[in-house]
């Protein structure tokens, strides 16, 4: 159970960054946050202590039902999904950051506020 | 029935993305041609594939790989037969409008072209995809790709509005992801129709509460409904007119409406008589949408700021329509999609078209442009009339049925409401009309020449459909709509129908 009320807990710290930090960089950091909590989260699920990986060496595993006590594998997979599309939204987050920081010769959100409401 | 062509709404505009960069490098006209062809492709496909549904009356899947419900599901019924249209109707006239209307930026053609095929292909995969995975991997690529996009023009506001989006939707995909984890903890499966199985057994603990809010959440976001709309009106007022049209008129109802309404209808199996609570909560936010949406559009002095918070507005009345629950809500909600996408999508493609060839985009300096750009003014005027209810436009049935929809619920009140802030989008639309379009006698026309030809035709085309769809409005309620109101309305078939296949 602690585990996953570690995860919760991530998640809220990286919106309080979000909602809080006037630094896009940290933004970028408070959401990065809540990514690793989500997919800490998925990866857990699918976790199951003692087991193993799930691999199917041989036709006897699955006769001796070793193959029951496997890892949930489909968590690990939609992680891996879930973290490359977190890449790609970093990147395009510290890129426009970048893109701001080049007009405003700052990374402080309450500098430049041309849209407000 | 199986259908081959299923995979080709995400293969088309995927394989176009590739294409686009590659060959523009020959020669730069490349991209066009490109992006052309595969919006024409898109297009042809889902009316073909809709005529193929509708000559069969069953809906169409493709199973990749034959892995059936552990693998990649692919679903096609009336539901997303409506939703595919819209998305590539609106697609092929943003695309036709696109290519003149990029001569304003100096670089970057294949970058638009790019980007816009892969909102186009997230957009179609949402739709199609049958499980929940697929579902958010495909939410997030469009959204990607219309972070992107509004960043577009790269000037101080518009990467400014992109990052405000950007940051939000974000953590709206993250609430969604979390969901589909909780979902996936408790049901072991993903695909939508062994979800729904497994969820009618298990019974309204509070943990199917609990996923319904966080998922609710997530789309809530998506959609820009009332407390969550802040990203709405900059990230649709800074991006290039024809993004702002597919932003507004598609985006927000695919991954926001649709979404919410496969989820919530067709595996959570809500329904007005057994959950009422879920009913009342859209009924809630929908109307307060509505009602701020409106006011905060009608205060507004930018043209495009303007349309961007009608949006909003129009989200409540699709959000109020679903929540009724009754077949003619789910029936005003539906062709509430289809009218809006219509005319929202022809509302910011004239006001690209006034930006490009008067200069500005504020009411206060624009003044009798019907003069100058017959075509365009009334092209706006007419999608102004479809917004506001007028008859015989489209946008007129949809509100007519929203409001036959509350009156048979005995929700008077709420009638009320939906025809009074018709009302107001009528003052508000009329306003624009009156001060860019028309000028009083004493004043100087502002100096404009009518947009180029592909830009015309594209706003053309999206008002001829405005008054296709409102005039024929039986045919369109029989063939389509109808359908996929019942899709919502016997929610749990959804499962039966895919597992049977």
């Amino acid at each position: 159970m602690i585990p996953y009320i570690a995860c919760v807990l991530l998640f809220l710290i990286g919106l309080y960054v979000v909602v809080s930090k006037r630094n896009l960089i940290k933004i970028v950091i408070g959401f990065c946050l809540i990514e690793y909590a989500v997919n800490l989260f998925f990866a857990l699920v699918g976790f199951k202590k003692g087991a193993l990986p799930p691999i199917i060496t041989s036709a006897d595993q699955v006769r001796l039902g070793v193959a029951r006590n496997f890892v949930d594998p489909v968590p690990q997979a939609l992680v891996l999904t879930a973290i490359v599309i977190g890449l790609s939204t970093t990147a395009l987050m510290l890129s426009l950051a970048l893109r701001l920081y080049e007009k405003h010769k700052t990374f402080d959100v309450s500098e430049f506020r041309k849209l407000k409401g | 029935m199986e259908s081959r062509f299923l995979p080709l709404f995400i293969a088309v505009p995927l394989a176009g993305a590739f294409l686009v960069p590659l060959l523009s490098k020959i020669w730069s006209r490349f991209a066009d041609l490109i992006a052309g062809i595969a919006n024409t492709v898109l297009l042809v496909v889902s009316v073909y594939t809709w005529l193929i549904l509708r000559a069969g009356g069953v809906p169409l899947h493709y199973w990749v790989g034959g892995w059936k419900v552990i693998g990649i599901a692919m679903w096609f019924d009336a539901l997303t037969a409506l939703v595919v249209l819209v998305i590539n109707i609106v697609g092929f006239c943003a695309m036709l409008y696109s290519i003149r209307y990029l001569d304003r930026y100096t670089t970057g053609r294949w970058k638009f072209y790019t980007l816009f095929l892969l909102l186009i292909a997230g957009l179609n995969g949402l739709a199609i995809s049958g499980d929940l995975f697929n579902m958010f991997v495909f939410i997030e690529i469009s959204a990607i790709a219309s972070y992107a996009l509004v960043a577009f023009g790269t000037e101080e506001e518009e990467v400014e509005a992109a990052f405000k989006y950007m940051v939000l939707g974000e953590v709206g995909g993250a609430v969604l992801l979390f969901g589909i984890a909780l979902l996936y903890a408790h049901t072991s499966t993903l695909n939508l129709a062994t979800l729904s199985q497994a969820l009618a057994t298990n019974g309204k603990t509070p943990f199917y509460w609990f996923v319904i809010a966080t998922l609710l959440i997530g789309f809530a976001i998506k959609m820009g409904m009332e407390p969550f709309h802040a990203w709405l009106a900059d990230a649709h007022f800074s991006a290039p007119a024809p993004i702002s049209a597919l932003l507004s008129g598609v985006f927000i109802k695919v991954t926001g409406v649709y979404g919410m309404c496969r989820l919530m209808f067709n595996v959570f199996g809500v329904s007005r008589a057994e959950t009422p609570a879920f009913f009342n909560l859209l009924i809630a936010f929908g109307a307060v949408s509505m009602v701020l949406g409106g006011l905060l559009a009608y205060s507004q002095n930018d043209y495009k700021r303007l349309l961007a918070y009608s949006s909003i507005s129009q989200i409540g009345y699709i959000l109020v329509a679903l929540g009724i629950g009754n077949y003619w809500g789910f029936v005003g909600a539906l062709f509430h999609i289809l009218a809006h996408a219509l005319g929202k999508g022809t509302l910011f493609l004239a006001s690209g078209s006034v930006e490009m060839q008067a200069g500005t985009r504020e009411l206060d300096h624009l003044k009798g442009l019907e003069r100058s750009m017959p075509f365009t003014s009334w092209a706006h005027i007419l999608g102004s009339f479809s917004m506001a209810g007028v008859p015989p436009f489209a946008g007129f049935f949809s509100k007519l049925f929203i409001i036959i929809g509350a009156i048979s619920a005995r929700m008077y009140w709420l009638a009320f409401l939906a025809a009074l802030f018709s009302a107001v989008t009528l003052s508000y639309l009329t306003k624009v009309v009156n001060v860019a379009f028309f000028a009083k006698k004493n004043e100087e026309p502002v100096r404009a020449k009518e947009a180029p030809a592909t830009m015309v035709l594209a706003m053309v085309l999206l008002v001829a459909l405005i008054l296709i769809v409102g005039l024929g409005f039986q045919g369109v309620l029989n063939h389509l709509i109808g359908p996929a109101a019942k899709v919502l309305m016997n929610g749990l078939d959804y499962a039966r129908l895919m597992l049977g296949g």
